[in-house]
């Protein structure tokens, strides 16, 4: 009995030194040289692998950047600057602080907004129903509701709000990788930055429609009017194909636009004060009428005849009132 | 109208479901189930029932309380699980061994792995083995069918199970075929000792051809399983009459059809191509042929086709369709 | 003779043709008819007419935008009032040339009479140039243009005309009507398909459910005394309609992945095509109506109708009684391979054979199940895949393996989810697959001949 025990103690033993002395061989062997800085850069990535920085995961990005002579075309998006900061001191890199973005979605159609035409009985998929066809409501450049943004998103930060049909983002959670702009179908959700303490403004419309049909089809649409573009005194509006476009560089988060949109179309998000629109609307009447005024008055001087000084009296008193009926 | 519905093609949809082929293989093992009432009586029936009852009953507390999904037992497979492992035990059985057996089945088998279609064994033959190694006092008490109202069971051994033992005290088999008086047209009628759906093999291949009829599936592995073991047993008992059982005597006994018709058949656990069915058969075939002479069961379908079950995603990878077109 | 068909794969659907003893009868022109000018794969035709024009019937009122587009005529005589976007039928805007319709008056060029005209012109290059001119595009669905697909490759060679008279999708009847109806001139345009591909073999296949038609043809073609024209019974299967799949049913070759027709030396076109070729050639008359099946167990009423192209769907559904209030699903084409109507305003195209009201039971799919392994897609898919796992790869966005599984040679025939007793959406996911592999091949040839073009350059530059 005990010469069992001691022979398999024994066996065993050896056994497993022989295969320990073959794994050290093995291992010596067939030994990478790599740069250790690959595996700190690595540590110190968020390990998501969500191909937000375009190379397929967090090791692609590391042995990216430990390669690359600097880090202007390597930005984790996920970690943001935090991480970078970390990534340039390893690698002994300067890098650039990039203001945080988040994914902001671009369609305001309700349930209510935007009513149900037909019924759709596919795959429950944005992509099928994309190019199967236009959509389930009369506007044929919105949201199709099915979720393949949210399927997308590996951080959780995106749901379907059952009341509006519409994904919310939840800003905590983004990372801004991008991964639901490439799934959405219809191309409507886009990385802006985040802005001063989150605070932006959007047009929450695609649509390219001509006002009419955009109006017809959803009642919250961009009907392209322009208004929005007349009244930004920063330049940062453009309308092209009958839909408006806030550029975020140039946006000072006046809300004027969002006090003037007819529909509503234009969406300002955390302010800190809910938008008084008649307030705003005052401003710039008096504003217009200020630079109507300036403008008579230059034609005056070159047209004296058409001098009309009693016009401005009048309208500042007009603008009294208003701001009394306030 | 008030909306038109709008869905991507084709618009319309055989009257095919999972429900409605289940619901054929369920019509198709009535005359096997009618048949071992017949013959083994009120017991025969209880067994059935609980072992129906503890499937499907299963199967619904695990949807509802464990998966929190919505239930599954409408597709009827818990049904077939349930008729299933009833016929293949003896109707001596006590009832909480059948619902012991049906846990494995549903429980471990079935659900774990996810339900209907996820599992890789065949969920009645799980429950079985798992019976027949756990409890085999009651798994190997056989009873010699008395019929709808007769006398109390004698209790007897199997075909299969009296040769193993007389050979092994040394008999050959011609002896020991004529001692119990076995002959072939009783086997295949029914009338010879064995678990519930062993009996009659009639009936179940009453039930296989309306499967085919039907096309709910496709003959090609019940076929090869049968040719298979017909000529590998004609292959030994030519070598060796006194030491190994005749073809026919192998087809008829131990649940063989049983096993070929209904087990080795389900669509979840057999590759999807016919060639890769054919392979399958054959595995089975020549896997119950060798436990059965050389194994310490003297019944070996059960075995042959769980091992079978096992290399059902490897056949699967070597055999694919033809595809249009292509070499 | 023995019956033909494809090798593999096929179902068997029931074939419901409720209209087929439903004489072809023209629809009443429609007060305004709106043309679209993508009738056809490839370019958009571009509009030649402006505003306020005065137009005839056959009048060209588009232009082909590339080598493989059409021309568009007119389809009736009236007033141009608009050009301009318009939702087609899955609700998608695309340019529509909006005419009102004024009396009915034809060019002068297009002889309108019923006179049969078996002369065939000796100049083939004349024939095409017709054909071409006449806006022929391939009427059993795809909308090819007719002119490109009889202009083989140069180094390939055609055996054998293939005209397609299958009509496998259940419930269509048009073609069978046609053949029943106007089989001398389809017959005529199967002549004069064969004389444009070097006088080679031609062969009409008719499926068994049409005895009627296939008897008929037979007595034409005895009638009329073509030779090499011969009819083949096929049996009862779908989708033996498909290219590939007929062209295996008839000659016993299988066009290879990615490869056209012409590459096994066949040439198909469908009975209505025929029948457009006919008129193209013999009679001038471009297409400015095709014959459309208006069917279904809840159709007010069961009808194959003489359409204009560009007449409003709602009109030809008020015509026969209004929509009916079970109806739930029109769809445009059969009910294998059919679109869904989004838009009961859009208007009907030339490749618009059919009208198909089915109920919210008929056609309401059953929740999704898990699948049971049954491989019963694999059986019923006629190219040979494996559906089952192509939409296991699709959900998980594994394009590469989806290429390596030949999801690129679907014909989207929608045997699999058919027979799927599990409801599994095989073909919305496979679909979406196909077209991002089918983009990839694509993406990886330009890059591929780019390269080529690069080295080309650079050992130019060398030399």
């Amino acid at each position: 009995m005990v010469n069992i025990i001691i022979w398999t103690i024994a066996v065993v033993t050896v056994l497993g030194l022989l295969l320990a002395l073959i794994l050290y061989l093995v291992a010596k062997k067939f030994k990478v040289e790599e740069d250790p800085r690959i595996d700190e850069v690595e540590k110190v990535m968020p390990g998501a692998n969500c191909g937000g920085c375009g190379f397929a995961g967090c090791r692609a990005f590391a042995e990216a950047a430990v390669k690359a002579p600097n880090l202007d075309n390597n930005y984790c998006p996920v970690g943001g600057n935090d991480t970078m900061a970390q990534v340039a001191a390893i690698l002994g890199y300067e890098v650039k602080a990039k203001a945080p973005q988040v994914a902001v979605v671009r369609c305001n159609g309700t349930c209510q907004a935007r009513p149900k035409v037909n019924s759709y009985d596919g795959f429950s998929s944005c992509a099928v129903k994309a190019t199967l066809y236009a959509g389930d409501t009369g506007c044929s450049y919105g949201c199709l509701g099915c979720g393949d943004c949210v399927a997308a998103c590996q951080f959780g930060a995106l749901s379907m709000d059952p009341q509006t049909g519409l994904p919310v983002v939840d800003e905590e959670k983004c990372t801004a990788c991008g991964a639901c702009t490439k799934a959405c179908p219809k191309h409507i959700i886009e990385i802006r930055p985040k802005g001063p303490r989150g605070m932006r403004e959007f047009v929450s419309c695609v649509n390219k429609d001509k006002g009419p049909v955009a109006k017809k089809a959803c009642a919250n649409a961009c009907i392209g009017c322009g208004i929005c573009a007349k009244t930004c005194t920063h330049d940062a509006i453009t309308v092209e194909g009958n839909v408006a476009y806030i550029d975020p560089a140039k946006c000072k988060l006046c809300r004027e636009c969002e006090a003037m949109c007819p529909t509503g179309a234009i969406h300002g998000v955390n302010f800190p004060k809910p938008l008084d629109k008649e307030n705003i609307k005052s401003r710039i009447k008096l504003r217009q009428q200020k630079a109507a005024e300036a403008a008579s008055a230059s034609a005056s001087l070159r047209d004296p005849v058409r001098a009309n000084a009693p016009a401005e009296a009048v309208s500042v008193a007009k603008v009294k009132e208003e701001k009394k009926d306030e | 109208m008030s909306q038109l519905i709008v869905s991507p093609s084709p618009h319309i949809h055989s009257k095919d479901s999972t429900r409605s082929l289940m619901l054929d293989v369920v019509i198709a093992l009535v005359p096997a189930v009618l048949c071992s009432f017949v013959f083994y009586g009120w017991r025969e029936m209880l067994v059935m029932a609980v072992s129906v009852a503890s499937c499907v009953l299963l199967e619904w507390a695990i949807t509802k309380y464990l998966l929190k999904k919505p239930s599954t037992i409408g597709d009827l497979s818990a049904v077939i699980t349930g008729i299933l492992l009833a016929l293949n035990v003896p109707y001596t059985t006590p009832w909480w061994v059948i619902v012991i057996g049906a846990v494995v089945a549903i429980g471990v088998a079935k659900m774990t792995f996810g339900g209907l279609g996820q599992n890789i064994w065949n969920p009645a033959l799980v429950g079985r083995v798992f019976l027949l190694v756990s409890f085999p006092t009651y798994m190997t008490t056989w009873s010699q069918p008395q019929g709808l109202f007769g006398a109390d069971a004698v209790t007897g051994a199997t075909p299969l199970g009296a040769i193993q033992e007389g050979l092994m005290q040394g008999a050959t088999v011609q002896d020991i075929m004529a001692e119990h008086g076995y002959n072939y047209s009783q086997m295949l009628f029914a009338n010879l000792g064995g678990s519930a759906g062993e009996v009659c093999a009639l009936a179940l291949l009453a039930g296989f051809v309306y499967l085919c009829i039907r096309k709910v599936i496709k003959p090609w592995i019940t076929l090869s399983i049968l040719c298979t073991v017909a000529l590998t047993s004609l292959v030994f008992w030519g070598v060796n009459p006194a030491r190994f059982t005749d073809p026919l005597f192998n087809l008829l006994t131990g649940g063989l059809i049983l096993g070929a018709c209904f087990m080795a058949t389900d669509y979840v656990t057999s590759p999807m191509s016919t060639w890769g069915g054919v392979v399958f058969g054959v595995g089975i075939g020549l896997l119950t042929v060798l436990i059965r002479y050389f194994g310490s069961y003297p019944e070996g379908v059960s075995f042959a086709i769980l091992i079978m079950n096992s290399l059902v995603p490897l056949i699967n990878m070597g055999f694919k369709q033809k595809k249009f077109g292509r070499k | 003779m023995s019956k033909h068909t494809f090798s593999i794969g096929g179902v068997h659907p029931h074939d419901n043709k409720m209209s087929r003893e439903c004489r072809i009868e023209p629809l009443p022109l429609a007060p305004t008819v709106y043309i679209s000018v993508a009738q056809h794969i490839g370019a958009p035709a571009v509009p030649v007419v402006a505003v306020g024009d005065k137009v005839k019937v056959g009048q060209v009122i588009a232009e082909p935008g590339g080598f493989v587009s059409a021309f568009i005529h007119s389809s009736v005589s009236g007033t141009v009032k608009s050009i301009g976007p318009r939702a087609d039928l899955s609700g998608r805007p695309s340019t529509h040339i909006e005419i009102a319709v004024e009396g009915d008056e034809w060019l002068e060029t297009i002889d309108t009479s019923d006179t049969l005209v078996t002369e065939i012109p000796a100049d083939n290059k004349a024939i095409l140039d017709k054909i071409r001119m006449g806006g022929v595009v391939g009427l059993g669905g795809a909308t090819f243009p007719t002119h490109v697909k009889l202009s083989p490759p140069p180094g390939s060679k055609c055996e054998r005309v293939i005209i397609n008279g299958c009509e496998c999708e259940p419930y269509l009847t048009s073609d069978f009507r046609t053949l029943l109806e106007k089989g001398e001139q389809v017959v005529v345009g199967a002549a004069i398909l064969k004389q444009v591909m070097g006088g080679v073999p031609c062969t009409i296949a008719i499926e068994e459910n049409k005895p009627e038609a296939i008897a008929h043809i037979r007595e034409v073609i005895g009638k009329l005394g073509f030779s090499g024209i011969e009819v083949m019974e096929m049996k009862m299967m779908y989708p033996q309609g498909g290219e590939k799949q007929l062209i295996d049913a008839v000659m016993g070759r299988q066009v290879g992945s990615g490869a056209l027709p012409i590459s096994v030396g066949a040439v198909v076109q469908n009975v209505a095509t025929a029948l457009a070729v006919y008129d193209a050639v013999q009679k001038n008359k471009p297409i400015v109506d095709n014959s459309v099946t208006i069917t279904g167990q809840c159709a007010p009423k069961q009808a194959n109708l003489l359409v204009r192209v560009g007449t409003p769907l709602r009109y030809i559904l008020d015509y026969l009684g209004g929509v009916p209030e079970n109806a739930a699903k029109v769809i445009s084409g059969g009910p294998m391979m059919g679109r869904a109507v989004a838009n009961l305003d859009a208007a009907t195209v030339k490749g618009t054979g059919a009208l198909l009201l089915l109920t919210e039971k008929e056609t309401r799919r059953a929740p999704e199940s898990h699948c049971i392994r049954c491989g019963k897609c694999a059986d019923a898919c006629p190219m040979g895949l494996e559906p089952f796992l192509l939409n296991k790869l699709a959900r998980a966005k594994d394009w590469d393996a989806m290429e390596q599984n030949a999801a690129q040679d679907c014909i989207e025939c929608g045997c699999c989810l058919y027979s799927c007793p599990a409801q599994i959406p095989l073909l919305d996911n496979i679909r979406i697959g196909k077209g991002i592999v089918l983009g990839n091949i694509r993406a990886r040839a330009a890059a591929a001949k780019a390269a080529a073009e690069a080295a080309k350059a650079s050992a130019d530059a060398k030399k």
